[in-house]
């Protein structure tokens, strides 16, 4: 890695290109975010590419002032992936939406995470299609009504956390747009991580569906609602800090603080991928009475598997070694030659 | 001990047909080979069946091989052949008519049992090995999977691997009808099988004994010699249409010193290009198996963001899937090698049967005004020029090529006079260079004399940029809903395919008059059936001559004047009608289709009926 010069700032990330989401889209805190993040990364601005696919959320790469490709519906992760696996050394990023990735492009998301290439991930859910004006995404819950499904949909939503873990994801966390701290921590827990990094992120869409988050992102209901996970301590939330998450056996119960001991509590291991799992799950629509809160924060955490970009130049990089330097004239020959006088 | 005549022969063709477990691809490369070391000049035609294991005995499972070999040059694999080796009596239904009248046939009489007779649809108290249908050909019986049997009575292995030897018997049986040294096969067992002792010795015992057979038994009055061919003079390889393509994009890749990506997902008949491939990483090649025909293709466009000699390969199904990102590749102005070794279509069509009909979806099949390059390989060892010329083009120009090859010439193999590689023009790329911050702003889509833009790769100081699939303002490259840059851009991009006119030889006229009464104009594989063809015409005293275009997007600036200078212009093609729609509409000639669409290649002497009755 070069030493870079000059210390960069955020501004040093912003393009010179306008602006164009809504007034008021959770894009922008993202865009915001990131870009306060990657100044403290330490690392060349030349080597940070942002690789999208079509959606609203695609439009980012436009507004970061790095390389940036805009490709086509679904399929930044295999663009994406070609340019890590050729190109370890950059760091790329890939910004895409629950349309995008959860489902056009749903092949090349698991795919990716299969194999555990080195991308960071942003993962723009906002539950809903906004470029195309408002139809119902595999993320949006059962009963949307919207200008697709004017009778509520019938369709059951994903859950793209917990279809990250079953692909073996080995990063996987969730943040929203409204709380820039945690963003900008999550984001560069996803630097931090070799491997796919995936982040979920709850965006707002203050046009098409306005306020889906807000039982999570707004202070009246947020700390009832939200269980914010941290390695190695309980897992609390509630008004005052006065609810927990207890395992009895593998069955989560939700607890008063006052009737158990805080020792007795689930205390989060980000890597312990069954108990990540059943975090994953915690996915009840708020509604229901008795559900569980949503967690948010780091869930699974597998830093020991290899990156598919390291062991596919690895391996090329071992037969370079084993087979010595190429003699293009050999392989044209082949193996069997015979002489025409 | 019988007298044998032995006779000289200027061409041979042999078909050996089996069930397709029968070991008859694996028999016919071995002899192709064999004839190649020994000088002849040669041309083969693998046919099989899609299904590895089709169900046995059944017509639907016979696989084929054809090789045509001489003393003089070959061009195709043979319209008949004069020997026909069928394993059972479904290889035999199913090819009989490819044999002359008079010619060999060389029939496994266990094949023929009633269980084989019924499989293959034969009428009870009919068979053909008895029943004197075949008596307009030279008829041999033997049982071979007997004689397989008792050679390796004592050899320890199982009736089933036993029995998987009898192809060795046939070819042992062939070697010696035709004189040839078992050297190379007897080597090929020895490495094959030099982890299993048992099947080795076995296999090189059973080789034997064919060779034995011939010598030792009465069946055989007549042994042919078919002596070298008279060709220019250099080293000289056996090669097939698919591995001389991945020899050429390598070839390709060592010249212009960048790594080669090749990201692609199976699909008969292109994956032994990746098979290929895959065994040269040493060379700098990277291969990548993606999910999906989508992700092969974008993952190839990811890496030519990134500055490597991006190339997807697939067949025409998998192209139908690529075509979105192509269009992103038109618009990103990237290079990029889109490899097509087509099949006879539409959907899943026939997978092993070849077609050229796969153009037309190449020049236009894709969304908005989308031109690229195409280049076409004409016979297996051209694969290899056209391979680099595809990948020449696209780094010169910043531009998507077409390289279109097809099933029969991707399998089919032939005599190569390879290249040197200090023989090979070398391939000039740049990226562009960083940038200081007081330097002006780099622009994306500034363009040089051949219209082509810079190629900046991720990582370069100062050279940030954006690129995607919206419209760009020319220069900038920034997002542009401008209805006059739309408009412009759309004829840029088609004004730079245009210009790779400057940058490819001209058309030239394989054989036959510079103006006469009549032109075969050809591209693909169907090259060898045509030149024979035209050749015959021609010797019959013929006003004909034969064309073939390699360079189909843009054309070699010439061609509308050559095809000017004859009365009559026939396009035959391997198609319903493809190259004729795009030579009538550019030059407004009233050229005349001629279509074969049956999975299979054009016959010389179908071709030259046609030509005369046209003539007529």
């Amino acid at each position: 890695m070069d030493v870079v010069d000059n210390k960069l700032t955020s501004k040093d990330f912003v393009s010179d290109q306008e602006v164009r989401w809504c007034p008021g889209c959770g894009d922008y805190s993202i865009l915001k975010q990131v870009q306060t993040v990657l100044p403290d990364l330490g690392r060349p601005k030349e080597e940070f590419v942002f690789i999208s696919g079509i959606g609203c959320s695609s439009r980012f790469p436009y507004y970061m002032d790095t390389y940036g490709m805009h490709s086509i519906h679904g399929r930044a992760a295999a663009i994406a992936t070609g340019l890590k696996a050729s190109r370890p050394e950059l760091s790329v990023w890939m910004v895409t939406g629950d349309g995008d990735s959860m489902s056009i492009g749903g092949n090349h998301f698991i795919h990716m995470l299969r194999r555990n290439i080195d991308l960071n991930v942003l993962l723009f859910n906002n539950q809903i299609y906004g470029l195309t004006k408002g139809q119902y995404s595999p993320t949006s819950e059962k009963g949307k009504v919207t200008k697709s499904s004017p009778y509520g949909s019938v369709d059951y939503s994903f859950n793209p956390v917990a279809l990250s873990l079953g692909a073996d994801a080995t990063f996987v966390a969730r943040t929203m747009d409204r709380d820039p701290k945690h963003q900008q921590a999550m984001i560069r827990r996803a630097y931090e991580h070799t491997g796919t990094s995936l982040v979920e992120i709850y965006q707002n869409c203050s046009v098409f569906n306005d306020g889906a988050f807000e039982v999570f992102t707004e202070k009246g209901t947020k700390k009832l609602e939200t269980l914010f996970m941290e390695h190695g301590k309980p897992l609390v939330f509630g008004e005052n800090n006065d609810k927990g998450i207890k395992l009895d056996g593998f069955k989560p119960v939700i607890v008063n603080l006052s009737d158990v001991s805080a020792n007795d509590l689930w205390i989060h291991d980000e890597y312990d991928l069954v108990k990540a799992t059943l975090l994953s799950r915690f996915y009840d629509d708020p509604e229901v009475e008795g559900h569980f809160p949503r967690p948010f924060g780091v869930f699974y955490v597998n830093p020991d598997k290899a990156s598919y970009d390291h062991l596919f130049n690895d391996q090329i990089n071992h037969i370079k070694e084993l087979k010595g330097a190429p003699n293009l004239d050999k392989l044209i020959a082949g193996n069997e030659t015979w002489v025409v006088n | 001990m019988n007298q044998i005549i032995e006779k000289e022969l200027e061409s041979v063709v042999i078909r050996f047909a089996g069930d397709s477990g029968d070991g008859m691809q694996l028999t016919g490369t071995q002899f192709t080979n064999a004839a190649a070391l020994f000088g002849n000049d040669l041309a083969t035609f693998p046919d099989f069946p899609a299904e590895i294991r089709a169900p046995q005995g059944t017509l639907a499972g016979v696989s084929g091989f054809q090789i045509h070999f001489g003393s003089t040059a070959i061009h195709t694999p043979g319209d008949q052949c004069d020997v026909l080796v069928a394993m059972n009596v479904a290889a035999l239904k199913a090819n009989i008519r490819h044999l002359k009248t008079g010619g060999v046939i060389i029939a496994n009489s266990d094949g023929f049992d009633a269980k084989n007779m019924r499989l293959a649809n034969v009428p009870e108290n009919q068979n053909p090995l008895t029943d004197g249908s075949l008596a307009k050909y030279d008829l041999k019986t033997i049982d071979v999977t007997k004689i397989t049997r008792s050679a390796l009575a004592d050899s320890g292995l199982g009736v089933k691997e036993i029995d998987r030897c009898k192809n060795m018997f046939v070819l042992g049986l062939i070697y010696w009808m035709y004189n040839r040294s078992m050297d190379s096969s007897i080597n090929f067992i020895k490495d094959k099988f030099r982890k299993k002792e048992a099947v080795m010795n076995a296999n090189l015992k059973v080789l034997q004994a064919g060779w034995n057979y011939g010598e030792t038994t009465e069946m055989f009055a007549n042994r042919f010699k078919v002596a070298p061919a008279k060709m220019a003079p250099g080293v000289y390889r056996s090669v097939m249409g698919n591995e001389a393509a991945a020899l050429g994009l390598v070839a390709a890749s060592q010249q212009c010193g960048l790594p080669l990506f090749y990201g692609t997902y199976p699909i008969t008949p292109a994956s032994d290009i990746l098979h290929e491939l895959s065994k040269y990483k040493h060379f700098d090649v990277k291969t990548f198996q993606a999910e999906d025909e989508i992700a092969g293709i974008c993952s190839a466009i990811g890496a030519a963001f990134g500055g490597n000699l991006a190339i997807t390969g697939s067949s025409g199904p998998g192209i139908a899937l690529k075509t979105e990102a192509i269009g992103l590749a038109t618009m990103l102005e990237l290079p990029l090698v889109v490899v097509n070794i087509q099949r006879a279509g539409p959907s899943t069509g026939m997978p092993t049967k070849t077609e050229q009909a796969d153009l037309l979806q190449s020049y236009y099949g894709r969304n908005g005004e989308c031109p690229v390059v195409i280049v076409a390989a004409q016979s297996p060892a051209d694969c290899f020029e056209m391979a680099f010329e595809a990948c020449r083009i696209a780094l010169n120009h910043m531009i998507p090529v077409f390289f279109l090859s097809d099933g029969y010439i991707a399998n089919g193999a032939e005599p190569w006079r390879f290249p040197k590689q200090a023989d090979l023009p070398k391939i000039p790329v740049s990226f562009a260079s960083e940038r200081k911050a007081d330097e002006p702003k780099f622009m994306p889509y500034e363009r040089n004399e051949k219209l082509g833009r810079p190629w900046a790769i991720p990582g370069t100081k100062g050279l940030e940029h954006r690129i995607g699939g919206i419209e760009k303002q020319n220069i900038t490259g920034n997002i542009s809903y401008d209805p006059v840059n739309h408009e412009q851009m759309v004829h840029l991009r088609q004004e730079k395919v245009d210009l790779v006119a400057n940058y490819i030889p001209e058309q030239t006229i394989d054989s036959g008059p510079e103006q006469g009464d009549l032109l075969m104009l050809g591209w693909g594989g169907t090259y060898g059936a045509l030149k024979t063809a035209a050749g015959m015409l021609q010797r019959e005293g013929y006003s004909v001559a034969h064309a073939h275009v390699r360079y189909l997007s843009p054309f070699p600036k010439n061609l509308g004047e050559l095809l000017s200078k004859y009365k009559t212009v026939v396009v035959p093609e391997l198609n319903n009608g493809q190259l004729v729609k795009i030579i009538r509409d550019k030059y407004y000639v009233d050229a005349i289709p001629y279509n074969k669409i049956q999975g299979q290649p054009f016959m010389a002497n179908e071709v030259v009926a046609k030509i005369k009755e046209i003539l007529a």
